[in-house]
């Protein structure tokens, strides 16, 4: 049971290349903090500054009170879920739970006990004998969770645990290692790079990007109001529609205090409508429909808008300037090449500065 | 994906293999059984006459006290040098596989010694290990040892060890390195979280995914102990003082071609070769199915 505090984390490699600039996160006893984010972004570097396998330039990091940078991963009291599992290779299920109890000198029926109850939790039970060869994916993935769990230590560590599984073990396993850290009540941290993940497993959520912490928070709240365009687009699937303010089309309809700075305007999917009427205050845009992805609870709409945009700051998972994605349910579906009018209402609409660093409040 | 080739002629792959076969033959077949033939005839000693003599020469063999001492002087010789040759070089692997600066050049400089030949590596040693001429000499006689190998077997057998156990360290040292480098790095992390301290790291996690790459290198360096150090031995000490460094390769070489008893050196290359086939024979039954773990 612990908290664990980041304050100003760095990194910096020998070479100068800067992969952690500067990180604050705070996450409270017995909370699930998820860091999500693209491909080096630096949030492995960082879960692995947290396990003392890298070094920390600056900064401090301080688990249960205590600033562990200069303490071995093996006094820091954490445990950590590779991505490729790292089990012993040569090591029984048994001896690999047992290995970090053993090499803490516990008594070997404490051991068996603390093995047993952690097989039965991971329905191990019947193949503690095995190797690791003879395993299955997910199995290795329950195993390498137990070997974490038999420690009983302060924090939990996940590196990108369930990446190698297949779709549908993911989400089985995404479950399962949700219900265990409510039941144990453990502190973890864990790494991923699949926005879904982090949006159903986190308590808090730590968007990264480029070394430096994008926004903090309650996933539900991230969602809803994304700090920059980097989180608008990165969370949430299919991403936020992002556009340009300058057009007079759009600048003639965001007539209000705030979005006279705007310089780019967000809309969701979901939050669109297809209708003739303009909502007070909302967003009104023409289209027409390029393509559909009918995915039975809901459709999808590809527009093009009549006018092109200039180019909105590039980030990952942006669309073409120009094209809008329309989320509506199943049930309805325009034809291709047909000309319709979608429209959101004022408080669905995300305003940011011209750079897209910044929200603005409508 | 297709592992056949196809040829268009018949004959074509028979030509393509026939120089590798006509190798094998006429320099391992052919002599091989030459030495088998030979093992079973008695020449007289100015090789005027010769006759079938069966299994004699064999059983002159088992008889003679000299051929067991060479056997047990052999294993001995063997065990000692995989054993010493083995640990240092994993010692220097373990040492150059840390992410260090100018690691590239201590393992290229490491290597080196591989290239020597054996006759070389023998008068290299004796240049430094040489009781009158030898540079280290000196400092070994400082250590307040009688240091003469010409004269003292124990000294002589250690000397060979020492020279045919330092020329294959590089080869055992490019294994292990190759060994160490397969080891998953997050492995080790998991073992350095767990609690393991670097030594019992090494010892509960690294050795053992080390031993399929050890027991393969211990067959070679038997192998290797076994037959190749005859360059060595030939250059340092010729066999001696008295016999005390004529393992069973000099001893086919000095009974034939030094004592002219080209039969019993022949039951000798026999017997040897039995040996080669049955270490080989173990490397491929338990190095190529890697079951080792």
């Amino acid at each position: 049971m612990a908290n664990v505090t980041l304050r100003n984390v760095r990194k910096t490699y020998p070479g100068g290349f800067e992969a952690i600039k500067g990180v604050d996160v705070d996450v409270g006893d017995g909370q699930f903090c998820v860091l999500v984010g693209p491909s080096g972004c630096g949030k492995s570097t960082l879960l692995r500054m947290v396990a003392g396998l890298e070094t920390v330039t600056g900064g401090e990091i301080d688990i249960g009170g205590r600033v562990v940078n200069q303490i071995e991963p093996a006094d820091r009291d954490i445990a950590m879920v590779f991505q490729n599992y790292a089990l012993y290779p040569h090591m029984s299920v048994y001896n690999n739970m047992a290995y970090g109890l053993r090499n803490r000198g516990m008594a070997e029926a404490e051991i068996k006990t603390r093995v047993e109850e952690a097989a039965r939790v991971l329905e191990l039970s019947a193949m503690l004998e095995r190797k690791p060869r003879q395993l299955s994916g997910g199995q290795r993935q329950r195993v390498a969770m137990g070997r974490a769990i038999v420690r009983q230590p302060k924090v939990f560590l996940f590196d990108e645990p369930l990446s190698n599984l297949d779709a549908k073990l993911r989400i089985a396993m995404r479950v399962e290692i949700r219900k265990l850290q409510r039941r144990l009540n453990t502190t973890s941290i864990y790494v991923t790079h699949d926005q879904l993940e982090a949006m159903t497993l986190a308590d808090i959520l730590v968007v990264m990007n480029g070394g430096q912490v994008e926004q903090v928070g309650n996933p539900l709240a991230i969602y809803e109001k994304p700090a920059t365009t980097f989180v608008a687009s990165f969370i949430g699937a299919p991403p936020m529609n992002l556009m340009s303010t300058r057009p007079e089309e759009i600048r003639s309809q965001l007539a209000g205090s705030a979005a006279a700075d705007a310089g780019i305007l967000g809309i969701r999917p979901e939050d669109f409508v297809i209708t003739d009427q303009t909502p007070a205050g909302g967003v009104a845009l023409p289209l027409t429909v390029e393509a559909i992805e009918r995915v039975g609870a809901e459709t999808f709409v590809y527009g093009s808008r009549e006018q092109e945009d200039q180019r909105v700051a590039a980030t990952p998972g942006e669309l073409p300037p120009g094209e809008i994605i329309v989320r509506i349910p199943g049930t309805e579906a325009p034809a291709i090449g047909q000309k319709i009018r979608v429209a959101a209402v004022r408080s669905k609409l995300h305003l940011f500065s011209g750079d897209g660093r910044k929200r603005l409040e409508a | 994906m297709q592992k056949q080739a196809i040829f268009q002629s018949k004959l074509l792959p028979y030509a393509l293999v026939a120089p590798q076969l006509a190798i094998v033959l006429i320099f391992f077949y052919w002599p091989a059984l030459q030495a088998v033939i030979q093992s079973f005839l008695l020449q007289d000693a100015f090789g005027l006459s010769t006759s079938f003599v069966w299994f004699d020469n064999y059983l002159e063999l088992i008889k003679e006290r000299a051929y067991f001492e060479a056997i047990l002087r052999t294993f001995f010789f063997s065990f000692a040098i995989a054993v010493s040759s083995l640990s240092f070089a994993l010692l220097l692997a373990v040492m150059a596989d840390k992410p260090l600066r100018g690691s590239m050049l201590y393992r290229t400089l490491l290597i080196w010694p591989y290239a020597v030949a054996p006759p070389v590596v023998g008068v290299l040693w004796i240049f430094m290990l040489h009781p009158s001429l030898g540079v280290l000499s000196r400092y070994v006689r400082a250590l307040g040892i009688d240091w003469n190998p010409l004269l003292d077997g124990d000294q002589a057998a250690a000397l060979i060890i020492l020279a045919a156990a330092w020329k294959q360290i590089s080869y055992n040292f490019l294994f292990f390195l190759a060994g160490l480098q397969s080891i998953p790095r997050s492995v080790l992390e998991a073992a350095a979280i767990d609690g393991a301290r670097p030594m019992r790291r090494f010892w509960t996690v690294t050795f053992p995914l080390l031993s399929p790459t050890i027991f393969f290198l211990l067959v070679v360096n038997i192998v290797y102990a076994f037959f190749d150090t005859f360059g060595i031995i030939d250059t340092m000490t010729r066999g001696g003082p008295g016999k005390s460094t004529e393992t069973l390769v000099y001893k086919v070489y000095s009974d034939g071609l030094l004592g002219g008893n080209l039969g019993s050196s022949a039951a000798q290359s026999v017997i040897l070769m039995i040996m080669v086939i049955v270490l080989t024979g173990i490397q491929f039954r338990y190095v190529e199915r890697k079951v080792t773990y």
